[in-house]
């Protein structure tokens, strides 16, 4: 994305502070300030992960007077079982979505490029693009309608069928696959913009000049389509892998209505460190926030490394 | 040139799928609207049917006795329902205007060439997009430094500036205004906030309409912000009133306007089931309504972020 080329050339260092560089200095100052609220302080708030913090009180006063415990707090996190758990949870979750989120939209986008009717495609689209609209509090109450024990649907299909009900929010082996659908259902609309946008920006010449040559369809989207579409997919895969240590916090809490019978496949990272802040174990959830910033910072910059090195043009950095 | 055009389609007509592959992806694609569409439609039936038909035979995907009684018990008797709403709409409003001037004010800024403090500006909106303080720092920090917890401000303030959205606008600004429009206005005699208000933001339409529509719905659906910072139930907004009567429907009798009626009563009259769905209606619609036509500056401001990095 070429971020970083603001770099101020030699000469322009040695010109004097100018009238323009006050207004603009100005003009930037409320979103400066805001930065330093709400992304600086909370940066520099991360060592109560190393402090036996108190909640009650001035908060200044609790940082700066609260006894320093080093990594006391990191040792009640990983004796517990949650740990180990959560980043099962997290990792494996977060490779299969990477995995089908990028499969599954980059064929759609294919096939959907292919379609004879302009005009259906665009409708298709636009209909599969709803689900990313809707909040997963909403998502909740649409899942709840169908797996909901006593009036949802599908347990009155299942009954239609002459088989028992089942209390699907008490069904952990079912989960992972529930997770998994809602997640792609999600996501799918915002995935094929992605990739059908580098589709329709390719040179039009390639196919008239591969048609010429008696290629195929298959070939076509073989040796030419996908070819010039591996930059972005590589780009997006490293982008996920990037955020392989968060996950969609209203995903894995909001769908499963917080259910404590599928804890075991539905706690990541993210609902373990909000249970623990909401259940005032500061401490515990302090040290995990921090491990998920630090992680998380790592494999951005990993990531980074690894895109300027296919790319140098895309880095961040 | 009408050759041309027709030697065009006719390769191009030559090119195509098979008719059979056609109707296939046809197919393929119907039965995918469907399922992202069938979900919306569910919750609309359910929020139209009768409540005593619910309690018998449950959910259906089509209503089997069909009844407005949701709709009109939450335009009767949901004074909370109604001041829910009144919440969305102002922190909506309030929080796309101040995030769209925070952002586009920072992303002209950003783009100035000579600007002295440019290198240093950077690197504060470029940090954060690598390493922030996690939700508990941010949380004792909005709660108790800031005293944000349980004011209107906790819903607006912390989403609305993002790196992402800053970026979107500097590369905007930097490939469409030309320089020489800015430097005459300098040379003219325009202050920077002159330039800003009356030239800049004027003819970046396209960018405005993107930032503003990506913030708009990221407040319209927002509920983390709420489930973090607000226990006062007159500062639900729709999202947090939604998530709170799915664990507990009962709390829409609550604060209703009980005129001669015990709260027990209203508790056992009101049609429960179908007003909580009718709830979420009353959040998707507008959303669904709009996104159609609102697509094309999505898109936009998505494959800007995603394919150019």
């Amino acid at each position: 994305m070429m971020f970083m080329d603001a770099r101020v050339d030699r000469k322009g260092k040695r010109t004097r502070w100018r009238k323009h560089d006050t207004e603009l200095t100005l003009l930037a100052l409320p979103t400066a300030i805001w930065y330093i609220l709400f992304c600086f302080l909370p940066m520099f708030g991360v060592i109560i992960a190393f402090k036996d913090f108190k909640i009650h009180g001035s908060f200044v006063h609790n940082v700066f007077n609260s006894a320093w415990v080093g990594f006391k707090n990191f040792e009640f996190l990983f004796k517990s079982n949650d740990a180990w758990i959560v980043i099962r949870n997290t990792i494996g979750y977060n490779i299969i979505f990477i995995i089908l989120g990028i499969a599954v939209p980059v064929t759609l986008a294919l096939m959907v490029g292919q379609l004879h009717s302009r005009k259906a495609a665009k409708v298709y689209q636009t209909m599969m693009f709803l689900p990313y609209f809707l909040s997963w509090v909403v998502v909740s109450a649409v899942v709840w309608a169908f797996l909901s024990f006593d009036k949802g649907i599908v347990n009155q299909f299942m009954s239609d069928f002459s088989r028992d009900p089942k209390n699907w929010y008490m069904e952990a082996s079912y989960w992972p696959y529930f997770l998994v659908f809602m997640n792609m259902w999600k996501g799918l609309g915002y995935g094929m913009v992605i990739y059908l946008a580098t589709i329709t920006s390719m040179d039009s010449t390639y196919y008239e000049a591969a048609v010429i040559d008696g290629a195929s369809k298959w070939q076509q989207t073989r040796y030419i389509t996908l070819p010039l579409m591996k930059f972005v997919i590589v780009l997006m895969f490293i982008l996920a892998v990037g955020h392989i240590f968060s996950t969609d916090f209203g995903l894995f809490f909001q769908v499963p209505r917080d259910s404590n019978s599928l804890y075991n496949v539905t706690t990541t990272v993210d609902v373990l460190v909000f249970k623990q802040l909401k259940t005032a174990t500061v401490g515990m959830a302090s040290a995990s926030s921090f491990l998920q910033s630090v992680l998380g910072c790592a494999m951005i910059l990993t990531a980074n490394w690894v895109v300027r090195r296919v790319d140098p043009d895309s880095a961040m950095i | 040139m009408s050759t041309q055009t027709s030697y065009d389609s006719g390769l191009e007509k030559f090119n195509r799928i098979g008719r059979g592959t056609n109707v296939f992806f046809h197919f393929i694609f119907i039965l995918l609207a469907l399922l992202c569409l069938v979900p919306v439609v569910v919750v609309l039936s359910i929020s139209l049917s009768d409540e005593s038909s619910i309690r018998e035979s449950g959910y259906h995907i089509l209503p089997t006795a069909l009844s407005g009684d949701a709709y009109n018990y939450i335009v009767k008797q949901g004074s909370m329902m109604i001041r829910a709403l009144g919440v969305s709409v102002l922190v909506t409003a309030a929080g796309t205007l101040i995030g769209v001037l925070l952002t586009t004010s920072m992303g002209y800024v950003l783009s100035r060439p000579n600007y002295k403090l440019n290198g240093l500006l950077t690197w504060i909106v470029f940090i954060p997009m690598i390493f922030n303080g996690g939700l508990v720092s941010s949380y004792y920090i909005n709660s108790s430094l800031l005293g944000l917890k349980n004011t209107i401000w906790a819903l607006i303030l912390p989403l609305a500036v993002s790196s992402f959205n800053v970026i979107i606008c500097r590369t905007f600004f930097k490939s469409t205004i030309p320089d020489g429009l800015i430097e005459s206005a300098e040379i003219d005699g325009a202050g920077q906030f002159r330039i800003y208000f009356t030239i800049v933001l004027p003819i970046s339409l396209p960018v405005l309409a993107t930032i503003g529509l990506f913030l708009c719905f990221s407040y319209w659906n927002d509920w983390f912000q709420s489930l973090l910072y607000i226990d006062d139930q007159n500062l639900y907004s729709l999202q947090a009133l939604l998530n709170s009567l799915m664990s507990n429907v009962d709390a829409l009798a609550r604060n209703a306007s009980t005129m001669g009626v015990s709260y027990a009563q209203l508790v056992a009259t009101m049609p429960k089931e179908s007003a909580r769905m009718a709830v979420a209606i009353i959040i998707v619609l507008p959303v669904a309504l709009a996104y159609p036509f609102f697509q094309k500056y999505f898109i936009s401001g998505l494959t800007v972020g995603a394919v150019k990095g």
